[in-house]
């Protein structure tokens, strides 16, 4: 057991290393705000990851996670009165109920099936936050107040970088942890024969429905963050190009591949910022990105290097 | 009376734009299982394509032809470029080059037009035809008869061509069709060509009613994805009656309910069916082999 532990942590160490050793290299604020911003990101796509890479069930709806996370910082304290930081579990409890409801009908779904359901169910919310202006301030979002944390206000990039490398890094350690457990390793079952594994007493729908609300979890507070990062959020946070990105990095960066998710994150995140003088090429070059990665890098990033490099991911 | 009439007549015009999208799903799907999610794009850059060879100078008749046949050929550089070459991948990487193709061809139109909206005008005026109380463009009226000619287009060269019966045996079974001699791989390339010229039809055809701008086929694709899923995926009959369906549900709960949440009506119509019907109105049921 500790053997494991160790060889799980000693996994991470690396990606911790370069994280803590990055901002050596930060020449301003401003670089510090990009990796703030692929970390909050890597978080979400890692919890997308245990969903899609080791259960193997698409969700093309997980922005709609981001925005409840988002605008349940945004409201609570604006409206209630409630502390940030209360919020953010908040948040996360809400996503996860709402991920355990709309969770039980739709994961029986497969495939295409499967792809367009939880399509619907982000696009809904997008709409529901457009909408409901009294609450959300509609189509120009709302402000978002800082957090604070016991007198200490978190705010500036830096904090931001350190904040959500640490909580990226918590949610790498745990998602490790979730798949070298019984509960893992029968996802990965589900993963291989859904009929294989049920024969082999594997609940699966409940398996299922477990990772479904993790990885809800997961984009909540990662949403949390992103609005508390920004200071205001918007409805786009749950829209489906949104959730079209956090597909994006879980492929790009590899599925199944927690390092591969940070990648991804980073790839998807950096780009656009590296494009804006060709601001209007940008989309044009995303779009374009996207195909070539797929095609021609269909396993993801990571893997593919792993396999080159001749041993496992 | 005439509110119902009023709202059952703008139901069935955006439903058999609908109907459009979701027929070009449908032919794809059953050629490649090919979920296109660029098929908006097509309605958008045939609308898109003949504004600006308007603005131009071309007569717009011309400007029209050129723009399906501009379309055609995205459509046929997407199948070669980026369907063929993935031949065998996974539904979500399928799924996600599509949409990598979607947010492409949007970047490009952004680029090569512009971000307004764009109108195109009326074919027979914009004098509204009055009946029991509802009034009626006369390019609704348009719509509806461009939309039922392509269908029955699409029906007679399915039905009674050697081709279109390729492309049914190809949608049967693609080892079997291969084996009498079809070439599949040209088939699916057809099935994406005849997609994409439907899809510039209907954007030919609803540009005057409801501008177009380089961002329109987005929500245009969730929704006729919509259309499709209800109706049954694979059934192009059931792409036809969901798209009316849907139009119509959108109409009557905006006229209704609420305009508000008019664009919500097609995702809940998608998750209730789901979850009701898989197999949608139309669709067959599908036995998993195991």
């Amino acid at each position: 057991m500790r053997a494991l532990v160790t060889h799980r942590l000693a996994a991470l160490a690396p990606v911790a290393a370069i994280i803590v050793a990055l901002p050596a290299f930060f020449p301003s604020a401003y670089y510090y705000r990009v990796a703030a911003l692929v970390l909050i990101f890597a978080l979400a796509a890692v919890g997308l990851n245990l969903l899609m890479g080791f259960a193997g069930q698409v969700s093309l709806g997980h922005a709609g996670f981001l925005g409840i996370g988002g605008y349940v910082v945004a409201i609570g304290p604006t409206y209630f009165a409630l502390p940030s930081w209360l919020c953010i579990v908040g948040g996360a409890v809400v996503s996860g109920v709402v991920a355990f409801v709309v969770g039980r009908p739709i994961l029986r779904l497969k495939g295409h099936y499967l792809a367009v359901a939880t399509l619907g169910f982000g696009v809904l919310v997008a709409i529901v936050l457009t909408n409901e202006a009294a609450w959300t301030g509609g189509p120009d979002g709302m402000s978002v107040p800082r957090l604070v944390l016991f007198e200490w206000r978190v705010r500036g990039s830096d904090t931001w970088y350190w904040v959500a490398g640490a909580s990226f890094l918590v949610g790498a350690v745990l998602a490790l942890n979730l798949i070298d457990s019984p509960t893992g390793r029968a996802l990965r079952a589900i993963h291989d024969s859904e009929i294989a594994s049920s024969v082999l007493a594997i609940d699966v729908a409940r398996k299922k429905l477990t990772v479904f609300v993790v990885s809800a979890v997961y984009a909540s507070v990662a949403g949390s963050y992103l609005a508390l990062f920004n200071g205001h959020v918007t409805p786009d946070i749950a829209g489906f190009l949104r959730s079209i990105e956090l597909v994006a990095m879980v492929v790009l960066g590899g599925m199944g591949s927690i390092a591969g998710s940070l990648v991804g994150a980073a790839v998807i995140v950096v780009l656009p910022q590296t494009l804006t003088a060709l601001h209007d090429y940008e989309h044009m070059v995303l779009g374009l990105l996207l195909m070539v990665f797929m095609i021609f890098l269909r396993r993801g990033v990571v893997p593919s290097l792993a396999a080159l490099a001749g041993r496992p991911a | 009376m005439a509110e119902f009439l009023q709202f059952f007549f703008s139901g069935l015009t955006v439903g058999a734009i609908y109907a459009l999208v979701a027929l070009g799903f449908t032919l794809i799907y059953n050629a490649s299982d090919v979920i296109n999610f660029a098929q908006g794009e097509f309605v958008m850059l045939g609308g898109m394509t003949t504004v600006f060879l308007g603005l131009a100078g071309v007569p717009l008749p011309l400007a029209a032809l050129v723009a399906v046949i501009a379309t055609v050929a995205v459509g046929l550089a997407l199948h070669r470029f980026a369907i063929e070459p993935a031949r065998g991948a996974s539904a979500v990487t399928l799924i996600m080059i599509t949409i990598g193709a979607s947010i492409f061809l949007r970047g490009a139109a952004q680029v090569v037009f512009d971000k307004r909206f764009h109108g195109l005008p009326h074919l027979f005026g914009t004098e509204p035809i009055r009946l029991g109380g509802a009034a009626i463009l006369p390019q609704s009226l348009v719509v509806l008869v461009g939309a039922a000619c392509v269908v029955v287009l699409l029906w007679l060269f399915i039905d009674r061509t050697l081709l279109g019966k390729a492309v049914i045996a190809t949608a049967a079974n693609r080892l079997a069709a291969r084996l009498v001699g079809i070439n599949t791989g040209r088939i699916v390339g057809l099935s994406f060509a005849v997609s994409a010229a439907i899809g510039a039809v209907a954007g030919l055809l609803v540009t005057p009613i409801a501008l177009t701008s380089y961002d329109v086929g987005t929500l245009l694709a969730l929704k006729g994805f919509a259309a499709a899923m209800l109706g049954g995926i694979g059934s192009a009959l059931g792409a036809v009656v969901g798209g009316l369906l849907l139009g119509m549900f959108e109409a009557f709960s905006a006229g209704y309910v609420s305009s508000k949440y008019k664009d919500a009506v097609a995702f809940l119509v998608i998750l209730a069916v789901l979850f009701a019907m898989p197999q949608g109105l139309l669709g067959r049921g599908r036995v998993e082999r195991v």
